[in-house]
């Protein structure tokens, strides 16, 4: 283990490349740049490779041919690039290829601004693209979580056939901090695709192909429940969140990514002025992370405040549905570059003792 | 003997190889496929030369060549 | 008696195509099938397959297969082939595909002169959604969406793909051919034999046009479109090698 000062872009380029990240390809986008760039030369000093793509469609799209190979492959970019970048990903999602998609929001909608935001929730976690379908989301609220995460990812993706989607913020891609960077893998211990790579032919000789088209209506209907029989797995062992406090709080402050950091700094706070707030940061978007709302005492509690740099508010509606309506919501919000201050959610709590 | 055999289930009936023949002896003929297309067939092997134009131009594989 | 001519021996097994009768898709792939086999390279082919009729296709050759999103198989291509170059890639794409929604893939990919195959099929217009007017569509030619016949001044001149293509630095062999008889047929499966070998030898892109028909949206009998070649489509887009720095 090694530990960086490292910026948040660079330690997502290098914890993929020791995952067994061999090919990126992407376009420019702020506030992610820092990442292609990263990879555009370390890529080749382990053996891999590195395509500027003529678009971030072209890109996702080389990234969806890679990895039907077999090779760990990702991408990222930011929210426009991202609604290009989509029918890819259903792409990914509808032919089960195991990937990894980052986004380093800012804010929207359209161009927007280049600062950061998290007015992507909704594109990540429910309909990126036609058809229905998920990707698995993980939202990082410091850089090396932003680093374990997209190691993990990688992991992730190949255990399910799936695209993971990592959604971080500008605030995390472009904060430098100290971080313990995971371990080199070895190429040869990941997980072997023999099984079902398209540069191989079947054992009986026959073809492969790597698809999201049917031909047949029930066959298409047997490959969306093979999805979705992976989504309700998720749902039943890959929730993941932070409880902090939570054991006597009254008051709930919830938020992910940046937010969520953010909104752990307000629980300090907030405690330390003898006020019982407890937090609950959601790091898998996707599966939901129902468990943890599922577990608050309801008796004592009576509102939950939720954090978030997004106008409309966009993540308080899963709240809403996870907690099944019976606390009242209080957003905490900003948008369009505007960071979220401790101050604002410790007076939204304050001003409800 | 050169001859050609066509195969009736491929055979979608476009006529190609009828007039790819240089000896003019492929015609479409009165037998259907199961799927309606009446198949094409050789009308005198004694002539056929085994050139495979007619099996070369055939977009759907139903032709095949003996010599 | 020896079989003298069959199709190849990995297609005949799995079953006939579904293109309409005469279609040209079904005679590339059939001279794509034999090519494979006589270069014995079938364990290392990587079909990048487009939307369009042709996206139907990949299992009627018995190759292994990649459906590319609309437009793309050029960029998948290319990837591909970086990541894996000891594989035969073939990037097949038909005139919607290549030409309009994937022109900014094709031309990329034809710049970088990523050592792959592009085989493109020219039917002059979109037709499996039923004979929408494409980039090719000829002028005067009348498409879907075109009903009056396409008019220079109204919807521009068709994209000539070969000839823009060979003007490129980076390809090495570029072409038109056609398979509506079986002499252009043999001369299309030379060219496509000569694009694989040179991938084999690491000698660079080549691009294959074919112009192909398509009687049902051209509302011609088989025969009829074959004629329409020779006569008509032939003459917008002259057969022949554009480019060949091998
Ligand atoms: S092999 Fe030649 S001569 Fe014989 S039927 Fe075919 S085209 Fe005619
Ligand atoms: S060319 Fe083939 S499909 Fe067409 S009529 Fe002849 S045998 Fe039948
Ligand atoms: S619509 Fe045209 S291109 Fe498509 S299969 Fe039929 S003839 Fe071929």
């Amino acid at each position: 283990m090694s530990k960086e000062f490292i910026k948040g872009n660079e330690a997502i380029a290098e914890a993929a490349v020791r995952a067994g990240c061999r090919f990126f390809a992407g376009y420019p986008i702020t506030p992610q740049n820092d990442i292609p760039e990263y990879l555009s030369k370390r890529l080749f000093e382990v053996g891999g490779n590195f395509i500027q793509g003529e678009s971030e469609v072209a890109s996702v799209n080389m990234v969806f041919g890679v990895a039907a190979t077999g090779i760990r492959s990702m991408t990222s970019s930011s929210g426009p690039g991202l609604a290009l970048k989509a029918e890819g990903i259903s792409n990914l999602a509808g032919a089960r290829v195991p990937s990894v998609v980052v986004n380093v929001a800012r804010g929207g909608p359209a161009i927007g601004t280049i600062l950061t935001a998290q007015q992507d929730y909704l594109s990540a976690t429910k309909a990126p693209a036609p058809g229905g379908f998920k990707c698995f989301v993980l939202a990082p609220a410091t850089v090396q979580e932003a680093a374990d995460l997209v190691y993990e990812a990688f992991d992730i993706a190949d255990k399910y056939r799936t695209p993971v989607y990592v959604l971080a913020d500008g605030m995390t891609g472009n904060m430098m901090e100290v971080v313990e960077l995971p371990p080199m893998r070895e190429l040869s211990e990941l997980p072997s695709k023999d099984d079902w790579r398209v540069n191989k032919l079947e054992q009986d000789g026959n073809f492969r192909s790597i698809s999201s088209y049917s031909p047949t209506a029930e066959g298409l209907q047997e490959m969306n429940e093979a999805s979705e029989a992976m989504y309700q797995q998720w749902d039943k062992e890959e929730q993941r969140w932070e409880a902090f406090m939570m054991d006597d709080a009254e008051y709930v402050v919830t938020g992910y990514g940046s937010s969520g950091r953010i909104a752990k700094s307000a629980v300090k706070e907030l405690r330390a002025q003898g006020i019982k707030a407890g937090l609950i940061r959601p790091i898998t978007l996707v599966p939901f992370p129902k468990d943890a709302f599922d577990q608050i005492d309801y008796g004592r509690i009576k509102e939950i405040f939720v954090a978030e740099m997004s106008i409309p508010a966009q993540y308080a509606d899963d709240v809403r549905w996870a907690t099944k309506s019976k606390l009242e919501i209080i957003s905490v919000l900003t948008s369009g570059g505007v960071i979220l201050e401790t101050e604002a959610i410790v007076d939204a709590v304050k001003e409800r003792v | 003997m050169p001859k050609i055999e066509v195969d009736k289930e491929f055979c979608k009936s476009c006529g190609l190889c009828t007039v790819q023949c240089p000896k003019k002896i492929i015609k479409i003929g009165n037998v259907v496929n199961s799927k309606g297309y009446n198949i094409a067939e050789q009308t005198d092997e004694s002539q056929c030369t085994g050139c495979k134009l007619c099996a070369i131009v055939c977009p759907d594989m139903a032709i095949v060549v003996y010599k | 008696m020896n079989v003298v001519y069959g199709s190849p021996s990995f297609t005949s097994e799995v079953m006939g195509t579904g293109y309409c009768p005469g279609c040209g898709h079904g005679t590339v792939h059939k001279l794509l099938a034999e090519v494979v086999e006589e270069l014995s390279v079938r364990e290392k082919t990587v079909l990048c397959y487009p939307i369009g009729c042709a996206g139907l296709g990949g299992g009627w050759t018995n190759l292994n297969t990649l459906s590319c999103a609309h437009g793309r198989a050029g960029a998948v291509a290319t990837a591909v082939k970086k990541t894996n170059q000891d594989n035969v890639i073939i990037a097949y794409q038909g005139d919607g595909d290549l030409a309009a929604i994937g022109m900014a893939e094709t031309m990329h990919a034809a710049n970088r002169g990523e050592n792959i195959t592009v085989i493109f099929i020219n039917n002059t217009n979109f037709g499996m959604t039923g004979g929408q007017m494409a980039p090719t569509t000829l002028i005067g030619q009348k498409a879907t969406t075109s009903p009056d016949g396409r008019d220079l001044e109204r919807h521009g001149a068709p994209f000539k793909m070969a000839e823009l293509i060979a003007k490129l630095e980076a390809p090495k062999f570029v072409g038109r051919y056609a398979v509506h008889d079986a002499k252009n047929a043999i001369k299309t499966k030379a060219a496509i034999k000569k694009g694989l070998q040179m991938q084999l030898d690491k000698k660079g892109y080549s691009f294959i046009e074919v112009l192909s028909v398509c009687p049902t949206n051209w509302k011609k009998n088989p025969l009829d479109s074959a004629k329409y070649i020779d006569e008509v489509v032939s003459k917008t887009y002259p057969l022949g090698v554009y480019k060949d720095v091998e």
